[in-house]
């Protein structure tokens, strides 16, 4: 097993809280745990997917990755060393490493500078020789499959596709060793989400990047990642290698997330038994005590309001925070 | 025979001189749900902001026939369209947040229309409002009528927001991307809703949507379209079996799948959409398709290739062999 060698990003009971006014005028400040004890590796030249419904914290966790929301608790230790030990200049020799793709590439690029400029830019914050850059950019536009002979292009006469091809060129020009993206291909049209996911694993397969891929959908997850972490309400509730996941999904709501899924098939569909899930998701201002999912699980018992479980092994690569399912 | 509850013949919009709707026909039967999958910029909104008699701005209506259950639409005709809209027919939205007005009660807008149409007394539209939150599967229903949609969540919302449309009894619900800016979660729950809600009314659904495993889960009959024409139109068994047309065969090859081999290159369809003003001559999927050819420069009917199954495309009888899966 590799657990003894040092994983390229380790996140150790991460929490994000906001602090936010309360509801009415004169109402005591309030916080929204919006991350709440998180913790994953994600190893060098894998693909880590986080998924989850909206306001579970998988962004939130990708950003205090990247250092664009502040860390309440927890660490984060990219390549064995704290990230909030480094100083202003380690930290910024670290964006050589570390790089990320947002979902809409109209605003992540810069309308009124060339795509050649926006890929050329991170290489200039880090001092790199003009002439070296030049080449560079011509370098990685090739392997994100646009022709450099386009680099004098704006984004607004590119595709949608073209476009995140761009954002992608600009996260790999510092050979980064581990990419945030989140929710690359959701923005995108169908026939045009293939080409990125088809790019992304090339890239993946032929430079040993790593990925922490943050979607809500399954089955661009399934496709793409190594392992899956589900996230519900701030928590991760169950992670797994990907194939473990989709064939014995263990947590409640992972069961219920994966049959929520509707595939492209008719006759599967009319046999399909979804678990649909009673109300909504709890604000995450007041969550539930215990459990997160305790108020929308179906096998909840007596104890899942009052303790929180925590991650638990319950078979090779598959952890489980589930009392019903995991408790001792 | 009875009559279809929609029938479209040969509707076209334009813009300037561009036609980005050009002859669509599309057919919906009474209870039956109708799929109209395609993607941004293919057409499909429009379509049913023609139906609703709601083009603004440039776009205008440049001819074909819209019927419901019979009744010719006057499109001319501002006062007609408005005692069909919410009575007849009914819309719902993407974002149900935004559909919503945000200073009005939940209840007040989903009894709106009765009032509006002189089918009811305030007091009465607010009991039969909150039956109808009742039956759209709201929790407390007395209680949540009272309340702004901003204290709602968002699956709620739509649910209020299919509550208003359908309160009148429509004959035809036309449902944009109603669950696109939903969890997964709370559109299983949505989509169970609209299969039961048509299972006890009977109103027909028009579902607008770029998701085929939405389709596949919901649909009986599905309409694809691309560049502003309907190109394939099917039953949905016979259209996932079957496809007649490159572009359906394609769309359906490019989904990752539950049981598809991880990690290996997905299918691409080639190049993008053309915008609206770029479109080529003949068929408008050539300049992407593999099996074009110089007929594809002649525009291509769509016209019956099995019984019950249309299709625009010359070379129909290539498509079933045109994707290796080796």
């Amino acid at each position: 097993m590799a657990e003894d060698i040092t994983p390229l990003l380790r996140v150790t009971d991460l929490k994000v809280h906001f602090p936010v006014a309360g509801e009415g005028f004169g109402a005591s400040k309030s916080v929204v745990k919006a991350v709440d004890g998180v913790s994953f590796d994600v190893r060098a030249g894998e693909t880590l997917a986080i998924v989850g419904e909206s306001g579970c914290g998988k962004s939130t966790t990708g950003n205090a990755i990247l250092g664009l929301n502040p860390v309440t608790s927890g660490r984060i230790e990219f390549e064995g060393r704290d990230m909030a030990s480094l100083t202003r200049a380690e930290r910024a020799a670290q964006w050589r490493d570390l790089q990320v793709v947002f979902q809409d590439p109209v605003s992540a690029l810069n309308p009124k500078r060339t795509i050649g400029q926006s890929i050329e830019e991170p290489l200039a914050i880090q001092r790199v020789p003009a002439a070296d850059r030049r080449a560079r950019v011509a370098e990685v536009m090739s392997l994100v499959g646009l022709n450099p002979s386009q680099r004098d292009r704006f984004p607004n006469e590119l595709s949608g596709g073209q476009r995140q091809r761009v954002v992608i060129a600009r996260a790999l020009a510092y050979q980064p060793k581990l990419i945030v993206c989140d929710e690359p291909v959701s923005a995108l049209d169908v026939s045009i989400q293939s080409q990125i996911l088809n790019l992304l694993l090339k890239l993946q397969q032929d430079l040993g990047l790593a990925l922490l891929f943050i979607s809500h959908d399954l089955s661009v997850v399934r496709h793409l990642a190594d392992r899956i972490a589900v996230m519900y309400l701030g928590h991760v509730v169950e992670i797994a290698e990907t194939q473990t996941l989709f064939d014995s999904p263990e947590h409640p709501y992972t069961q219920a997330l994966l049959s929520a899924v509707p595939q492209p098939d008719p006759r599967a569909e009319r046999n399909r038994r979804t678990i649909l899930l009673e109300g909504d998701l709890p604000s995450p201002i007041d969550p539930p005590k215990g459990c997160p999912f305790v108020t929308r699980c179906p096998i909840r018992e007596a104890r899942c309001a009052t303790d929180r479980p925590r991650l638990e092994p319950i078979r090779p690569g598959q952890q489980v925070s589930c009392w019903v399912r995991a408790g001792a | 025979m009875t009559e279809p509850t929609l029938q479209i013949s040969g509707l076209q919009v334009q813009v300037g001189p561009h036609k980005v709707i050009d002859g669509v026909d599309i057919t919906v039967q009474p209870g039956q749900i109708v799929a109209l999958v395609g993607e941004s910029g293919s057409g499909k909104s429009l379509t049913a902001l023609s139906i609703m008699g709601l083009l603004g701005g440039k776009l205008r209506n440049a001819g074909g026939t819209i019927t419901l259950s019979g009744t010719p639409l006057e499109h001319t005709s501002d006062a007609a369209m408005r005692r069909l809209r919410g009575q007849r027919i009914s819309m719902i939205f993407q974002e149900p947040v935004a559909s919503l007005n945000p200073l009005l009660s939940v209840g007040a807008q989903v009894g709106e229309s009765l009032v509006a149409h002189g089918k009811a007394d305030a007091g009465s539209a607010w009991s039969r409002a909150v039956q109808m939150l009742r039956d759209v599967g709201i929790p407390e229903p007395e209680k949540r009528a009272r309340q702004l949609p901003s204290q709602l969540s968002g699956g709620m919302c739509q649910r209020v927001m299919i509550a208003s449309a359908l309160i009148a009894r429509p004959e035809l619900l036309i449902a944009d991307e109603p669950t696109t800016a939903l969890d997964v979660t709370i559109q299983a729950q949505i989509l169970e809703l609209m299969r039961r809600l048509r299972e006890q009314t009977g109103t027909s659904i028009l579902f607008i949507t770029h998701d085929l495993g939405v389709v596949a889960s919901l649909a009986d009959r599905v309409c694809v379209m691309y560049g502003g024409r309907i190109v394939e139109q099917a039953d949905v068994d016979d259209l996932f079996d079957n496809p007649a047309h490159p572009y359906t065969r394609m769309l359906l090859a490019t989904i990752p799948r539950v049981d598809s081999p991880r990690k290996q290159p997905l299918f691409s369809i080639p190049g993008t959409v053309p915008d609206h003003d770029d479109w080529p001559q003949g068929c408008r999927f050539r300049t992407r398709c593999p099996l074009a050819g110089d007929a594809c420069l002649q525009t291509p009917p769509l016209e019956p290739k099995a019984a019950g199954h249309l299709a625009a495309c010359w070379h129909s009888d290539k498509v079933a062999g045109m994707i290796d899966h080796g």
